[in-house]
């Protein structure tokens, strides 16, 4: 046992070193040369004001802008978390109940069948995206909350559409920031 | 299913055993030290190493010896994380001036991470300081897998070799896995990670005007380059509280798609290595036959149950599978393919929140760790988990037709069977005995998050992650307090070397043993039929073990949901 001792520490130090040290600033330091953007958060600065990152996304309950997922930490992102609530859970039935209300308080008339991913959490919390189906359950209210015709908005939204990665990976979604900023700039 | 969700399904099965080969052909060199192509770099860091620790690359050890160096290795690492998470307040590299970090929560995530588990009772942003995340995450993220990895390699060697007492250099084998195969992987994987918009930076967090609420904080730090290791080395250990649900750390579908053929990569590759190196590949593919069977039927009830809608939200109105926990870019599929990947492997890494999934949805990831995470399973642990099981069912078969069992002309006798016996029920027992005193003390009902049956399957799930060293969870469980710190942390460390030091206890009986040549009452272990009876194996002791602990939980939910 005594003879692997010396072994044992000498190597955990050097591996540490390899692993730890060398790794992790090669990794940064190749990223913030060729990916500089990428590596800080991918932050949306418009006119020298940051107003925060297309991968992170962020409260909205005014009629005016497009909402967003549900978020368990109300898109607070110096931390992250999802509802957790199990199937059966009745505090989930009453979060979906609520978000559907207040869809319904700001757009009376509004017909259409409401998609899941408008009234559920996301895992993280600040899930930047929503489908495309609940882009355009919102439509009628943004439309007429901004005086703009709906074809201009579901114009704007078609914009903001990323298709799936490649053709095939992932879901096709909309950015909700980003979206929403187009809006205000066309204004 | 949409045309879509086949389409991806199918590109991630083929991408994966695509790379199967070339992958593990390159492990099997780097194992029987022939030359590789990274030699002219690697060589002198290698040769550096081993002159500075004074050992003998040349000079192989008996199990005994093996083992003790392992044990000793890791005791060091085990300490190192402990000191580091107490200490990271006094230390550089915390621009959130974060605290010290809790005794029992530094002690469960220092046997969290040392025994490849990775299991988080903290959230990563709000916790830990970078330097705290690159020394003690970081670093265990790479020589935590590579210790599975060697205790695999001597069990090979003990495989192929006869009439000898040593099964290698354990060493040896620890620094030729990180440097010649995880580092190498993780550095190309994470910048790739990062050109998709995972982050990299010490900078400390980010703040914005946010459009309507005024402002935002957003946490970054040098997450790609440990999100890299930790979906390689089937570890699974977030930067960020929500893993790889968090968008900086899983930023589109493409990055999604990587970070699931990491989970698998190495265990799958693996199997060829193992094939390569006893000389017959046909045994290598088989056992990946079998643990890619088991892993697309129950892929299926996964996507299944979650495409499924929740009849109460249903019932609201609304249309659509179940999202609550799920993320937009994924979609159900990638989120289901990932939840049954990482739990086949004994990664843990989550992209959506398991406790949110519909009762059958969440029953899948449970069992496929309670089997013992042999379906690919960790890197090295899952292969000698599925060789285990391979003794198991050759012993099996040879008790029914009345021969002696025998597997790859090595005689299996008492000795083996025991140190099998042993690798198979302690994680069994470390569940069930473990949900159990949760269940019957005031302290462990007290943080159960959700109501009725599903809180249950917190707990069961809870103690299946730990003992499987899988480290998901349903993280509706309040975990991060003295009772499940401890018991937890307990259920981590027994599984791990528990199964590791039998492992190399059959590696040294094997090695000792002498060949026994084939004949015609040699059992095949390589057809269709052996694949079968090997599956069948697994699942009977899976399903005696587990199916009345799962009624309680899971089986039960879904009857009163679907009445």
């Amino acid at each position: 046992m005594k003879t692997q001792l010396r072994p044992a520490l000498i190597i955990f130090a050097l591996l540490t070193i390899v692993t730890g040290v060398v790794y992790p600033l090669a990794v940064t330091g190749i990223a913030q040369l060729v990916f500089p953007h990428q590596a800080n958060g991918s932050l949306v600065t418009i006119n020298g004001k940051t107003y925060g990152s297309e991968l992170i996304g962020q409260q909205f309950d005014d009629p005016k802008y497009f909402w967003g997922r549900l978020s368990a930490v109300n898109y607070d992102s110096s931390t992250s978390s999802g509802s957790n609530y199990g199937p059966m859970n009745p505090a989930l039935i009453e979060a979906v109940q609520a978000r559907i209300d207040a869809l319904k308080a700001a757009d009376p008339d509004n017909t259409l069948p409401i998609p899941v991913d408008l009234v559920t959490a996301s895992g993280s919390g600040l899930d930047p995206h929503i489908s495309v189906a609940a882009a355009l359950y919102q439509v009628s209210r943004v439309a007429s909350s901004r005086g703009l015709s709906e074809a201009d908005v579901i114009a704007l939204v078609n914009q903001y559409t990323d298709g799936r990665q490649f053709g095939f990976l992932g879901e096709p979604r909309v950015n909700v920031l980003l979206l929403n900023l187009a809006l205000d700039r066309i204004e | 299913m949409n045309i879509y969700d086949w389409i991806q399904i199918l590109f991630y099965l083929t991408v994966l055993f695509a790379l199967v080969k070339p992958l593990g052909g390159y492990m099997a060199r780097v194992y029987q030290n022939e030359r590789v192509i990274l030699d002219p770099i690697l060589g002198p860091v290698e040769r550096f190493v081993y002159r500075a620790s004074g050992i003998d690359s040349k000079a192989e050890m008996n199990w005994k010896t093996y083992a003790v160096a392992m044990l000793l290795f890791n005791a060091i690492g085990l300490l190192a994380v402990y000191f580091l998470q107490r200490m990271q307040v006094f230390l550089p590299l915390n621009p959130q001036g974060f605290g010290a970090v809790t005794p029992d929560s530094s002690w469960n995530t220092a046997t969290s991470f040392v025994t490849n588990t990775n299991w988080q009772g903290y959230g990563g942003e709000t916790t830990m300081s970078y330097l705290t995340q690159m020394l003690a995450m970081t670093v265990q993220n790479f020589v935590s897998a590579a210790t599975g990895m060697a205790v695999l390699v001597a069990l090979i060697r003990g495989i192929i070799r006869h009439n000898t007492k040593e099964v290698g250099n354990f060493w040896v084998d620890l620094t030729r896995s990180t440097l010649y195969i995880l580092v190498p992987l993780s550095l190309i994987f994470a910048l790739v990670l990062v050109s998709q918009g995972v982050v990299q930076t010490f900078n400390e967090s980010q703040t914005a005007s946010a459009l309507q609420s005024g402002g935002q904080t957003i946490a970054v730090g040098p997450a790609a380059s440990q999100i890299a290791i930790k979906q390689l080395g089937t570890n699974g250990g977030g930067f960020f509280n929500t893993n790889s649900a968090h968008p900086l750390e899983n930023a589109t579908p493409f990055s999604n798609f990587l970070e699931m053929l990491a989970l698998l990569l190495i265990p799958a590759a693996l199997c060829y290595t193992y094939g390569k190196m006893i000389g017959d590949t046909r045994q290598g593919w088989s056992l990946l036959i079998a643990m890619t069977i088991v892993f697309v039927s129950l892929l299926g009830v996964t996507v299944w149950s979650e495409k499924t809608a929740n009849p109460a939200i249903e019932a609201l109105g609304v249309v659509g599978g179940n999202m609550e926990g799920k993320e937009v870019r994924f979609g159900i599929v990638n989120s289901a393919l990932w939840t049954t990947a990482t739990t086949s492997v004994s990664n843990g890494a989550v992209n959506s929140m398991l406790d949110s999934y519909m009762p059958l949805g969440g029953l899948v990831p449970m069992w496929l760790m309670q089997l013992g995470e042999i379906i690919f399973g960790g890197v090295g642990s899952g292969l000698y988990g599925m060789l285990t099981f391979v003794i198991i069912a050759v012993f099996v078969a040879g008790l029914m037709v009345g021969r002696t069992p025998e597997y790859l002309g090595k005689k299996i006798e008492a000795y083996e069977m025991k140190m099998a016996s042993i690798i198979i029920l302690t994680p069994i027992i470390v569940t069930l005995v473990g949900t159990s005193i949760a269940l019957m003390s005031e302290a462990g009902r007290a943080t159960i998050f959700n109501p009725s049956a599903h809180g249950y399957s917190e707990v069961l799930y809870a103690f299946s992650s730990t003992a499987a060293n899988n480290g998901s969870a349903f993280a509706g469980l309040g975990a991060n307090n003295p009772f499940y710190n401890t018991a937890l942390g307990l259920a981590m460390l027994i599984v791990r070397f528990w199964l590791a030091v039998p492992v190399l206890a059959i590696a040294g009986a094997l090695a000792n043993k002498k060949k026994t040549p084939v004949s015609g009452g040699t059992l095949p272990t390589h057809t269709p039929l052996f694949i079968g009876w090997l599956i069948g194996v697994i699942v009977i002791v899976g399903a005696l073990s587990y199916l009345p602990a799962l009624a309680l939980g899971p089986i039960v939910e879904h009857l009163m949901i679907f009445k």
